[in-house]
């Protein structure tokens, strides 16, 4: 009996056994054919053969730079073709691209470009100014779907051209003049615009190739398919896999090829930030879009940290709606403005440098500091709301805050919930919707309180305050005041000198904030991991790349 | 045989009718449009967009033409991917998700039945309980959990295999394979076991001994055939789920198959895509249930005589 059993536990792990050593025999042969691949990563492969391996988020939705919108999309867009100007990697003040001058009339409201000798499509074409005027007129075709339309509405007679009021293209304040005199007149001297000419909105498209594959304002062709698309970027589009990688080559007749020194971009469509990170830890990407939250700590104690953290234009807020009763007195919206510790929020939770917002506009907005006498001040909140009739939070009724399903968004609200019980003695429920179910929702009034976040189109304070004119799209709060719409699209669009202009848009910045229809809470901060190996790859709060600058120094 | 194929795709056909018209009418009713933003869109560009995709038109118009279009074998124009036709995006990520599918039914069946019959050969002993154990385990170990595991392991710690990607770096087709095939390889251990247990007591296997054939004889030659029926059976729901499952493994590893599309396109309310998708998906899940039910009928003599008899 006894050795029956010592002789069949003998037979089994001697099976088994012969079982494991099978595996590790099949293990083992997987692992050799992989480790022939051992240590060439694509960091190490792309700095000997000027590859850039790019973290691009999601798989972009188009290529096309009058439908796209995103910043997976930017990104490649942003190689493939280039406006009138450029800008400063750091700055952000306009250099030349495309037009190699321009002069402004003395009013502001002209604009006279020369486009350079130069200037080429990646086929050889030439680009002159009629490109940019026909890509104009492509780019406000209500068919075509251009979410960014408004983005040329300074220009003369854009907006009501887009909006069928006048139906003559010509009349639009986009001339050339001749192929190398762009002339553009605006409805009012626009300081910013500029800034907007090198969003993608404004790029030109090449006409011959959109219109082999369509009618210019149909969505959806093929032109902007790899094989198809013509550009004049500093790279020209050699493979679009779908959901696997976007390749970018360097533009031979892009008119500054001598001075791009990368030859490749490969964009990876990474949506999920944890899979980002261990392929940026294994090598296999030079740059990552973000990083997730809990990560930030560990990367923040190494000594020679690959994580970059800028400031970047944009605020987390939330709206309130104001048709809510008990939400219609300002100062029950500024009693809950007053009571959310901010350092508290993004010390403990976002973690990731965020800087505590006290006005809609993000500091440093073109040399905009605003002013706001926003703090926070529990006491004083309490005051205020006692004025309003609720003394010790008697009587408040409970209040939702809703807020897109995200764990981020979610850790806020509770900590808000939790300070303005404690400061306030209200009672607060928090909600949480899908992503769409949201949208809906905020458009449609549908809410008391919710959770929001804006970032800059442009760097101008316009761009943030211009939100909360009355009924405007993305006001959403119900919140109106005719002399704030004044100011925000009469008098500051007419002023010429900047301080001027900067003064007018304190007095409605503050306008805004004495009437707390938004309760600020951070700037957001762009947090990414960057190879040592990536140079001239430099921080500005749009967060834009110049590939075109960029190059890759191998490390020993 | 002929009559009970043919009426198997004869009762596909209202089950495929009704799963579109299910999804059809939930995606329409779901809160939330595909063009809605977080930036506000203009009036005209929701207008022109939707006489473009024919959304201004009332549900029921919508759906006809919807039908008219699949049955041209049309899944019509994505959404959210302007450019790209429904059927597209499905062929460029259909080839990935497939091999996938097929590399973790290796790593499934491989490991699976090895551990299965052997536990099948000892019952009740550490040779059954350990792999029986460890099959558990693989069931319970969510592929969010395993995958991550696995490349922390293999892929960071001792650097042996790329932690991502499919076919572009040598080997990195390995922990996907692997993360995606032990959950399916527990389920097959434990119905081998099952199915091997039950032939091995049956009067036939002791005829087999009795004429003195060796063990390994006996499981091979005789046992094997009757005791995987349970495992074949498995496959046809297995290798669907597989391809319908793969999300989560292909979002870990960077796979561009069609998982991730399938659940962007339901946040997206990429309404054609989600159509598409779900289409494609119910019609292989159909056939390779047939498939699946047309071997086990060619293993299984007394299914056989059923079928041939009524």
């Amino acid at each position: 009996m006894y050795k029956s059993l010592f002789s069949r536990t003998l037979n089994s792990a001697l099976f088994y056994s012969k079982i494991v050593f099978k595996y590790v025999i099949i293990i083992q042969t997987f692992f050799l054919l992989s480790s022939c691949g051992e240590n060439e990563t694509n960091v190490s492969k792309g700095n000997q053969s000027g590859t850039l391996y790019w973290g691009n988020g999601t798989e972009p939705q188009s290529l096309d730079p009058q439908i796209a919108t995103g910043v997976p999309e930017h990104h490649v867009i942003s190689t493939l073709m280039e406006g009138l100007v450029l800008k400063d990697r750091k700055t952000l003040q306009p250099r030349p691209g495309m037009a190699e001058s321009w002069e402004i009339s003395d009013d502001g409201r002209v604009y006279t470009f020369k486009i350079r000798n130069n200037a080429k499509w990646s086929n050889g074409d030439p680009l002159t100014a009629g490109d940019f005027v026909w890509s104009w007129w492509r780019a406000l075709q209500p068919a075509l779907g251009n979410l960014y339309a408004y983005m040329l509405f300074p220009i003369e007679n854009a907006q009501n051209y887009y909006e069928g009021v006048v139906s003559d293209f010509s009349q639009v304040g986009a001339k050339a003049l001749d192929d190398r005199t762009l002339e553009v007149t605006l409805n009012h001297p626009t300081p910013y615009f500029l800034q907007l000419l090198d969003h993608y909105s404004l790029f030109p498209v090449h006409k011959e190739t959109i219109e082999k594959f369509g009618s210019a304002d149909q969505r959806g062709t093929r032109w902007t398919y790899a094989g198809n698309l013509v550009g004049n970027g500093a790279f020209t589009l050699e493979e679009w896999e779908i959901n696997r990688k976007i390749v970018v080559k360097k533009n031979e007749n892009y008119w500054d090829a001598e001075n791009v020194r990368l030859n490749e971009v490969v964009f990876l469509p990474v949506e999920n930030v944890v899979t980002e990170e261990r392929m940026f830890r294994a090598g296999q990407l030079h740059v990552t879009a973000s990083l997730p939250a809990d990560k930030i700590a560990p990367y923040s104690e190494m000594s020679e940290s690959p994580m970059r953290i800028s400031p970047y234009l944009g605020t987390y807020f939330y709206r309130i709606n104001v048709d809510v009763p008990h939400l219609q007195d300002p100062k029950v919206r500024k009693a809950l403005a007053m009571s959310i510790d901010r350092d508290n929020i993004v010390e403990k939770i976002t973690k990731g440098g965020q800087i505590p917002a006290y006005a809609m506009t993000p500091p440093g907005t073109m040399g905009y500091y605003p002013k706001s006498e926003l703090r926070y001040d529990p006491e004083e909140a309490r005051k205020l709301l006692a004025e309003a009739g609720y003394p010790d939070g008697q009587g408040f009724p409970v209040t939702e805050i809703l807020y897109n399903t995200n764990e981020g968004h979610r850790k806020i609200a509770v900590a808000i919930q939790e300070m303005w019980k404690q400061n306030l003695n209200v009672d607060i429920q928090i909600l949480n919707q899908e992503w769409k179910v949201y949208l809906d929702s905020e458009s449609a009034g549908e809410y008391q309180i919710s959770r929001a976040g804006w970032i800059g189109d442009y760097v101008d304070p316009n761009n943030f305050l211009d939100m909360f004119i009355c009924n405007g799209g993305n006001n959403r709060t119900g919140w109106c005041n005719q002399e704030y719409d004044n100011l925000i699209l009469k008098v500051a669009p007419a002023v010429k000198s900047h301080e001027e202009r900067l003064e007018i848009f304190q007095t409605a910045e503050t306008m805004l904030l004495n009437d707390m229809p938004v309760i600020p809470i951070y700037t957001y901060t762009s947090i990414q991991l960057i190879d040592p190996s990536v140079k001239n790859f430099d921080s500005n709060i749009m967060n834009h790349a110049y590939y075109k600058d960029i190059y890759l120094e191998e490390q020993d | 045989m002929l009559k009970f194929l043919l009426s198997r795709i004869a009762q596909a056909v209202p089950v495929l009718l009704v799963v579109v018209t299910a999804t059809f009418f939930i995606v329409h009713a779901a809160p939330g449009g595909p063009f809605s933003a977080d930036k506000a869109v203009p009036p005209e560009v929701i207008e022109a967009l939707e006489a473009q995709y024919k959304l201004d038109q009332p549900v029921w118009r919508q759906y006809i033409s919807y039908l008219g279009d699949i049955l041209s074998g049309d899944f019509g124009p994505s959404f959210k991917y302007p450019g790209r036709s429904v059927n597209e995006l499905i062929m460029a990520g259909i080839p990935i998700t497939a091999e996938l599918a097929f590399y973790a039914m290796l790593v499934a069946l491989g490991i699976g039945i090895l551990s299965g019959v052997g536990a099948a050969m000892r019952p009740n002993t550490l040779q059954d309980y350990a792999p029986m154990t460890l099959a558990m385990i693989g069931i319970c170990m969510p592929s969010f959990l395993l995958g991550p595991l696995l490349v922390l392991v293999f892929g960071i710690e001792l650097e042996m295999v790329p932690v991502s990607g499919w076919g572009d770096i040598p080997g990195d087709k390995i922990l996907p394979s692997i993360t995606l095939g032990t959950g399916y390889a527990a389920y097959i251990a434990r119905l081998s076991r099952g199915g091997m247990l039950e032939i091995l007591s049956q009067d036939f296997i002791r005829t087999a001994r009795a004429k003195g054939l060796s063990e390994s004889t006996v499981i091979i030659k005789h046992a094997l055939k009757g005791g995987l029926i349970p495992v074949i059976a498995f496959l046809g729901p297995a290798f669907a789920g597989l391809l319908a499952g793969s999300f989560v493994v292909e979002t870990i590893f960077q796979i561009p198959g069609i998982g991730r599309f399938y659940v962007q396109a339901a946040f997206n309310r990429d309404y054609t895509l989600i159509l598409g998708m779900t289409i494609f998906l119910s019609t292989l899940i159909i056939i390779f249930n047939l498939i699946s039910d047309l071997i086990s009928i060619w293993l299984n003599p007394k299914l056989r005589d059923e079928i041939s008899n009524g």
